[in-house]
């Protein structure tokens, strides 16, 4: 039911039943969103809901294949994102896309620069719009300096910058906190109220339902691909809201099996690399399944990343059964039977132009060699034992990676990690981007994993897997432990509070 | 509250920082101080008619190949067929005033620039619709050109009868004491430096060579501002390959052979670095002088002239290894004022 | 997007999608060996003295070096690197054996020294890119110069050319009875070698994975650095044989020896369809590539073409070459994404 705005205005943005399918899959069953002018308005859903289809299609990144698409009215089809740009919509994303080598200003106006006599660049016009909008959105940046090394937070003031100088009606923000301090939340809030305020229309993206409820005056829902429903923020609650995301009850998602928890086999000790984490500490045991919370940026897969040795870290120290295990060696951390599944699956965890074959038996290549020789049988057998094992669903084990969906991908890539027979195996967004199908599979393989004896860290930013699957659960805020709460303890309001308060929250 | 970075320096003398700092300077700063040094050991180095005009006239040619290298090189791609452009332009050039007795001495030129400009023309069609590295198109293109150049010229060679008086005049004359050449050149550079700083179409070569999948989701025409650099770094061949005839006289079909390296190693001796974004065309100007001016200054120095390549090698590596260090301490410095801040 | 399980009865997999004729047939390394067995086919009917023993011999010996360096080439391109500098080290090795043999050094002592010098300079090579984290294509085209300079800078104009008979001889016989060099059995030693390396050990497995997507590679327990480190450090060592072989084969030493041959080992090299991205290839098509330069060129040599339109053929198959792997390329995509469609498979997006 869409609620009650003032329908004498027209809305800056209207989808209504968009359909969107790449091959068989269905991103977009039925995606509807009525944006208003002079409003802010909340998109959520789970991963997977096709809120991120229905943004690029917004952005004219992607075309619709049915349903309506108005713009003030006027029914818009766009096939370039230069279009979209041009009639007025800005998206923000998670990663702002920007010239490294040139500068903020040459950034913001790159193709549209003001021009004098002979086309050529009035540089002062430009310096002058740029050090306005500064102003106006109340910070402050050198619009001359280049924008290497700016802070994620001051790149998507950058892009807003950007999207005022297009004067754009409709601004989209794609998870913009992910990457945020508090204060930095604070300044991006307060200017997207004042672009609100200025009659823009605006579109938050984001799962942390406390933002959502202080920035934004409406919200639409969507799961499964379709939407669900839209109301003003102040007719629901979160609970309300959850429910319509998941459309079942939380908890029969998650089949946690009893384990037994033995010793302590991965000892982290003070921890610290600069800017990065501080003084990090925490142990697993054999059998238990440690969670790792917190908001996107606290720097959990960074401390994951150092245990593993991908990344350097300057003090502290990992022991692997009592024994120290040298820092930012790969190959030794897999020796001593450690193992990290990582979060950018498609860059991190697979090869996407190799064949299922060779991505699985990727990390254990040196094991399958005889006499230093390896070849395709012994490669294929090791590759169907676990991608069977795993089920995962592709019709010939040399298929290319990058062709499989999300969920099938997850699967190689632990089927690569399992197929070193790890003792302790570090799992950083298991789940994400998967189908609930694939995904009550990966729970469950876990869950079997610990029986077994396998120590698993497993770092999520969503709060119901880390609750349902943890024996332990930790907390990160901004490069620190700031909580640790064993399972009975460890409620949704405690890890909340751990994750996004100033004071460290009671052990 | 509010927790960004740098409050905005004061602008002159931000201004005057970068000027200082900036790898053209320490170029141009080089290039004074290994003619210096040659002048010393021997004066007429400098101080003499032939001296003088001699170490204006030899980068000349060069340089204008390296303003076009590094136009191309500041797309991220790069132009390996510039030498056998140069060489066949050399020919044409002489072979026009063979042929064609009493042919204007400027419609020479506009063939020369033209059929370079339908050979880069060529290359960059090739590297912006077929999506194939440069590298490789250019590699091919260099062999496919040089191929022709040397079927054209069979066994016969260009030789200084054979052109125009007033046309070689060009190639060694002087204006005031400087040569013609050198302003030619210099004309060149100013007016590309002033393009690249000053329009649209020069910025967005740096945007593209900066990021370029960036480049495309602004909107920017990729395709067309790619195709625009080849065609202009071909152009700049086929001027030097007119100059060349010009200045030498005689125009095998050797002409131009190995240009396309040290045009590379010009511009990245520059400033110009090899993944684009980044770099003059200044830089790459200089940088040429440079190279060219040190090849002649060995001798005087007491270095064998034979050991040229060894010093045009160590600069190229110097230079190179010197901006990363820079970029990663401006990188870091950048970071640390960012942290700071937090 | 919505999914259900799949019955829990037991998947089995084929290894493989397509049979294994269409596996081994429709391969850029098939269609260059067809290509090589053409021109090799048309040649010997239609130019004369083409399949004569003495042709076959010259050909060999001429390219052999070129195939040498291929090999290594072929690796450091598969990581998506590049090596610029190897002519130079050839000259630089072929200079040190000259100056050594002049210096009263017994030959194999001089051969050996210049082998060495060649993996000291693939070394620098090597450090320049992994340790100070230089792009190869910038470090090698200022090796490029630095070693030839070095080279030339050492002999100046002079060449060397005094080399013992027994030496030179060795260059240049054949395996006795047959029109090939003796060199080529080296050669078949190194390919083997190197096949072996690429295709069949975990190291070989590791360098596509790094040419592909290095992130991954180095999240899966591979030591880039390492790894690249070494594969500069074979091609300096191959290309200082390769010079060794040069001045031998020309009882020559001199510093500007084999000028210009970087460009036709790696236009060869992508002739035999290695991609310049990374991530793919194989030796089998990249001799192939190395012998089809050849023959061609060998052929047309004898037909009474000139060599410059030997020059001409040779960028316009490197050209259309990897023209037709982006066309190639660009279908398949277009292909997979269509096949999806009708297979429901998605072709790899994720909401």
């Amino acid at each position: 039911m869409q609620s009650d705005t003032t329908s004498a205005t027209t809305p800056a943005l209207e989808l209504s039943r968009v359909v969107k399918s790449f091959g068989a899959v269905v991103a977009l069953r039925s995606g509807s969103l009525r944006l208003e002018n002079g409003s802010i308005h909340a998109l959520i859903g789970e991963n997977g809901a096709g809120k991120s289809t229905l943004v690029k299609i917004i952005a004219g990144l992607y075309r619709r294949d049915g349903g309506d698409f108005r713009l003030r009215g006027e029914e818009v089809d766009f096939h370039t994102t230069a279009q979209s740009k041009a009639n007025g919509i800005a998206v923000i994303y998670q990663e702002p896309t920007l010239f490294p080598d040139l500068s903020v200003v040459e950034n913001i106006f790159m193709g549209r620069q003001p021009t004098g006599r002979l086309g050529r660049i009035d540089r002062a016009a430009m310096h002058a719009e740029a050090t306005e909008i500064f102003d106006r959105l109340g910070v402050r940046i050198d619009p001359d300096r280049p924008t290497d090394g700016l802070s994620i937070a001051d790149q998507q003031i950058i892009e807003i910058a950007k999207a005022i100088s297009l004067d754009a009606s409709v601004l989209v923000m794609d998870e913009p906190t992910a990457a945020l301090s508090g204060v930095e939340v604070d300044r991006l809030f307060s200017v997207a109220r004042s672009l609100r305020d200025e009659g823009r229309a605006l579109v938050f993206i984001s799962h942390r339902f406390d933002e959502v409820f202080d920035l934004c005056d409406t919200v639409t829902v969507m799961r499964d691909g379709a939407h669900v429903d839209t109301m003003p923020i102040s007719d629901t609650t979160v609970d309300d809201l959850v429910r319509m995301m998941v459309g079942r009850d939380v908890t029969e998602m998650f089949p946690k099996l009893p384990a037994e928890i033995g010793d302590e086999v991965l000892t982290v000790d003070g921890l610290t690399q600069p800017g990065v984490f501080h003084d990090v500490s925490f142990s697993v045991h054999a059998g238990e399944i440690v969670g790792l919370a917190g908001l996107v940026g606290a720097g959990r897969s960074e401390v994951a990343r150092a245990v593993f040795g991908v990344d350097p870290y300057r003090d502290g120290s990992v022991h692997v059964d009592g024994a120290p295990l040298p820092k930012s060696r790969p190959n030794a951390a897999m020796a001593r039977g450690l193992a990290l599944v990582p979060e950018d699956r498609r860059r991190q965890g697979l090869v996407l132009d190799l064949p299922v074959t060779r991505n699985i038996t990727l990390a254990v290549r040196s094991r399958l060699a005889r006499f230093g020789l390896i070849w395709g049988a012994r490669e294929n057998e090791s590759a169907r034992v676990w991608a069977s094992r795993l089920e995962v669903k592709t019709a010939a084990l040399d298929t290319e990676s990058g062709t499989l969906s999300g969920g099938n991908q997850q699967k190689v890539v632990l089927g690569k990690w399992l197929a070193t027979d790890p003792k302790i195996l570090i799992v950083d967004e298991p789940t994400r981007g998967i189908d609930v199908g694939t995904k009550a599979e990966v729970h469950r393989l876990l869950s079997q994993l610990a029986q077994q004896g396998i120590a698993i860290l497993m770092i999520s930013s969503e709060l119901p897997e880390v609750l349902g699957m943890a024996d332990r659960v930790l907390v990160m805020r901004e490069g620190r432990l700031t909580g640790e709460f064993k399972r009975e303890q460890a409620t949704p309001e405690a890890v909340m509070l751990a994750a996004t308060a100033d004071e460290e929250a009671a052990r | 509250m509010t927790t960004t970075t740098t409050a905005p320096a004061h602008p002159v003398l931000a201004g005057l920082g970068r000027l200082v700092r900036a790898r053209e300077t320490g170029i141009a700063i080089a290039i004074v101080a290994v003619v210096a040094l040659a002048t010393v050991l021997n004066p007429s180095f400098v101080f003499s008619n032939d001296g003088f005009r001699d170490l204006l006239l030899t980068p000349s040619l060069l340089m204008v190949v390296a303003i076009g290298q590094a136009i191309v090189i500041i797309t991220r791609n790069v132009d390996l067929s510039v030498g056998s452009v140069v060489g066949l332009t050399a020919y044409l050039t002489g072979s026009l005033f063979a042929d064609v007795p009493g042919l204007p001495i400027v419609v020479v030129f506009v063939a020369g620039i033209a059929l370079g400009a339908v050979l880069g023309l060529i290359n960059g069609a090739l590297v912006a619709f077929a999506k194939v590295p440069a590298l490789v198109i250019t590699l091919g293109t260099m062999y496919i050109y040089r191929g022709i150049n040397v079927a054209w010229t069979g066994s016969d060679r260009i030789n200084a009868s054979d052109l125009p008086a007033a046309f070689r005049e060009l190639g060694t004359g002087t204006v005031l004491g400087i040569p013609f050449l050198f302003l030619l050149a210099v004309l060149v550079l100013v007016y590309a430096a002033w393009h690249l700083r000053n329009l649209r179409s020069g910025r967005e070569l740096y945007a593209i060579g900066s990021d370029p999948s960036a480049a495309q989701l602004y909107g920017l025409r990729v395709t067309r501002r790619v195709l625009a650099a080849f065609v202009v770094s071909g152009s700049a061949a086929g001027l030097a390959g007119v100059l060349y005839a010009a200045r030498y006289g005689t125009v095998s079909s050797n002409a131009g052979f190995g240009w396309e390296l040290e045009a590379i190693g010009a511009a990245v001796i520059g400033g110009v670095a090899i993944f684009g974004g980044v770099g003059t065309v200044w830089g790459a100007a200089l940088g040429a002088f440079l190279l060219l001016t040190i090849n002649r200054a060995l001798p005087i120095i007491g270095v064998d002239d034979f050991w040229q390549r060894a010093v045009v090698g160590v600069l190229i590596i110097g230079a190179i290894v010197l901006d990363r260090i820079a970029a990663q301490r401006q990188h870091r410095r950048l970071v640390a004022q960012r942290e700071e801040t937090r | 997007m919505t999914a259900t399980s799949e019955a829990a009865a037991p998947r089995t997999f084929a290894a493989h999608a397509h049979p294994l004729w269409r596996r081994l047939l429709v391969t850029r390394e098939a269609s260059i060996i067809g290509l090589l067995l053409a021109v090799i086919a048309v040649a010997m009917a239609t130019v004369p003295n083409f399949d004569s023993p003495l042709t076959v011999t010259y050909l060999l010996r001429e390219i052999a070096p070129i195939l040498l360096i291929a090999l290594p080439m072929t690796l450091i391109i598969i990581t998506a690197e590049i090596d610029l500098s190897v002519a130079s080290v050839l000259g630089l090795a072929s200079v040190v054996t000259g100056l050594g043999v002049q210096a009263g050094w017994p030959v194999p002592v001089a051969m050996v020294v210049a082998i060495g010098v060649g993996a000291l300079a693939g070394a620098i090579n090597g450090a320049l890119v992994t340790v100070v984290g230089l792009p190869s294509l910038a470090v090698t085209i200022g090796t490029l110069a630095l070693f030839r300079g070095i080279a030339v800078g050492l002999l100046g104009t002079t060449a060397i050319s005094d080399f013992p008979d027994a030496w030179t001889d060795l260059a240049r016989t054949n395996i006795t009875g047959t029109p090939v060099p003796v060199i080529i059995i080296a050669f078949a030693v190194l390919a083997l070698v190197f096949a072996v390396l690429l295709h069949f050990t975990p190291f070989g497995r590791s360098l596509y994975a790094i040419g592909l997507n290095k992130e991954a590679a180095a999240f899966s327990g591979i030591n880039v650095g390492l790894s690249k480190f070494w594969l500069f450090v074979m091609s300096g060592t191959v290309a200082g044989f390769a010079g060794v072989y040069f001045t031998l084969l020309y009882n020559n030493a001199r510093g500007d020896n084999a000028i210009g041959m970087e460009l036709q080992i790696i236009a060869a090299v992508l002739l035999g369809g290695v991609s310049i991205f990374g991530g793919r290839g194989a030796l089998h098509g990249v001799i192939a590539g190395v012998l089809l330069i050849g023959t061609l060129a060998s052929a047309l040599r004898l037909a009474g073409v000139t060599s410059d339109i030997i020059n001409v053929l040779t960028g316009l198959l490197l050209v259309l070459s990897v023209v037709s792997a982006s066309f190639l390329n660009w279908f398949h995509q277009r292909r997979v994404a269509a096949l999806g469609r009708r297979r429901g498979r998605s072709p790899g997006t994720s909401s």
